[in-house]
């Protein structure tokens, strides 16, 4: 479904990212992870909010790739920061500090309460899957001020329980993070591709509250894993402009070739590998 | 300090047993160390790396390890790390016990390491199952404010192993870029082994060039493209197509073992493997 262009001419994967780079805002600091939270931030950055700063992990601060990056530490990243530190202090000074408005992450499980699981599916010491794990993501769920989540809804994905929880939401709802230590707000949108999910007031239970255009509340119920709560007032989004279209499409296409580059090595020098350069 | 050849530096400095911390962020990865590694046929090693990535998932895949200490396991932008999955969920080619992290968490482990202070100190694993997964990651009450913090030991390799890209003479070694937690893993160790894209008589002025003094630098092996498929910021790219290749070439296990035999155990050095992958390509 995701894959195939919707009637418009747009698929759903190309919403879901301008359905998240609408969330950020001109200035905002935002600690980014890869895939498709790195282009909902740079589709950001190129259209409505040029003078966003983005962080990844690596310690690249305020980069301006101009190319998506296949790896959170691409050369690109670096020859576009405004500055690169040590990763210790990208964690310590920035993250921890609380100097990181908005934390973009994606899982292979969320559930009602926004909890994502990135580190095994089935027992912790006996998997069926092993995924990669946890990397920042447990820090920026506790430390951003607040965090979006982008994951594609399955039932597989979107489940009532999590196999392991690697990043807290809010925790069990009803108030539970705060008394958690958790510093920052916690999820405030889940970014999915029929839509958009918010936490309730209260409960912190997410519902739905935005849609795309096209789909429908009884898709979205179909393709989540627990009993689904509709916000009192669902809103349609609006479909992506010609202007992010091909503002995306075109980044994603530079991003292609420059991933397909063949790579060319210093030549070899004479009477390398030997005892003592002198 | 000495001038070593790698092949020399692996022999005296890398052992059967050793915790072993092959660093760099997705930058300057010491690629040619770990197969060089792979080729000296150690084993039991602790490994140590906060990104796995594809060098940990060959040296794993080889049989060199029996216990991983990391944070994040997979293939950057493009999934798994097969060799390293099938060791975990199937025990092949051997067990695999695994010391697992978060990012922020393996960072105060090494700041622990390199001060030789007992623990790190951080406002993580909060509301993480990783706190019941691991007993490592334990709490302590700031003795000022009552406040409970994460606390993980800190992480002391036997040898660290960077690339960088220069060494001047006297063997300080100076790397820039995204530099990770090199200099952490750097000074934490017990030995350090460098390898460099390069050995110069002076080193460029750089703003924020991290330099590892010669006296805490075990060895220096010059060994360029040694940072390959991974990448040295100044010299080359990281060579995106091939991980992803590597997605395919590490799926099973016989077609993991004939591109391993044919190119790192078949080789006689780095020179050798990046010759080997010339013929293919």
């Amino acid at each position: 479904m995701s894959a195939a262009a919707h009637d418009g001419g747009w698929t759903r994967d190309e919403m879901m990212t301008v359905a998240a780079a609408r969330l950020l805002w001109d200035r905002c600091v935002c600690f980014v992870g890869i895939g498709l939270p790195s282009a909902a931030c740079n589709l950001a950055r190129l259209t409505h909010a040029p003078d966003i700063v983005l962080i990844y992990e690596s310690g690249t601060i305020g980069t301006r790739p101009d190319v998506l990056p296949l790896s959170i530490g691409d050369g690109e990243l670096a020859e576009t920061a405004s500055c690169v530190v040590p990763l210790p202090e990208i964690f310590s000074y920035y993250l921890q500090a609380g100097r990181v408005d908005v934390g973009f992450l994606g899982a292979a499980q969320i559930d009602r309460h926004g909890n994502l699981n990135s580190t095994v599916i089935g027992p912790y010491a006996t998997p069926s899957t092993r995924l990669p794990g946890a990397g920042g993501a447990p820090e920026i769920a506790a430390h951003a001020r607040q965090t979006f989540v982008m994951l594609k809804a399955t039932p597989r994905s979107f489940v009532p329980r999590l196999d392991f929880r690697t990043s807290a939401g809010f925790l069990d709802g009803h108030g539970a993070r705060a008394h958690s230590g958790a510093r920052g707000g916690g999820p405030r949108a889940v970014i999915t591709d029929f839509g958009i999910l918010t936490p309730a007031a209260g409960t912190e239970e997410l519902e739905l509250s935005a849609l795309f255009e096209g789909a429908t509340k009884d898709s979205a119920r179909a393709a989540v894993g627990w009993p689904l709560v509709v916000a009192p007032t669902v809103t349609t989004l609006a479909p992506p402009t010609d202007t992010e279209l091909a503002t995306l499409r075109a980044l994603q296409s530079r991003t292609r070739e420059a991933h397909r580059r063949p790579v060319h090595l210093p030549a070899w020098p004479a009477g390398s590998e030997t005892r003592s350069p002198t | 300090m000495q001038f070593l050849s790698l092949s020399e530096a692996i022999a005296e400095y890398v052992r059967d047993g050793d915790s072993a911390a092959l660093e760099g962020f997705t930058h300057l990865i010491p690629f040619a160390a770990g197969h060089e590694i792979i080729r000296q046929r150690r084993r039991d090693l602790h490994l140590v790396r906060m990104t796995p990535d594809l060098v940990y998932d060959q040296m794993i895949g080889m049989g060199c390890a029996s216990r991983l200490t990391f944070s994040w396991g997979g293939n950057p932008g493009v999934g798994s790390l097969h060799r390293l999955r099938d060791a975990i969920e199937h025990g092949w080619p051997q067990p695999l016990a695994i010391d697992e992290h978060t990012h922020a968490g393996m960072a105060a482990a090494y700041c622990a390491g390199a001060a030789r202070l007992p623990f790190g100190v951080l406002r993580g694993y909060i509301g993480t199952d990783l706190v019941e997964a691991n007993p490592r990651v334990r709490s302590v009450e700031c003795p000022f404010t009552g406040e409970r913090l994460a606390a993980v030991p800190a992480l002391n390799p036997d040898v660290t192993i960077l690339h960088a890209q220069r060494a001047d003479r006297k063997g300080n070694v100076a790397l820039v870029g995204i530099v990770g937690a090199q200099r952490e893993a750097a000074l934490a160790a017990r030995r350090l082994v460098v390898t460099v894209e390069e050995i110069v008589d002076d080193f460029p002025p750089a703003m924020n060039s991290i330099v590892l003094p010669h006296w805490v630098v075990s060895a220096v092996a010059h060994c360029p493209g040694g940072a390959y498929p991974a990448y040295a910021q100044g010299y080359y790219a990281r060579d995106n197509a091939f991980y992803q290749r590597w997605d395919e070439i590490s799926r099973d296990r016989d077609g993991f073992h004939a591109w391993m035999e044919r190119h790192v155990l078949g080789t006689r050095d780095h020179r050798g493997f990046l010759d080997s992958l010339e013929e293919v390509a």
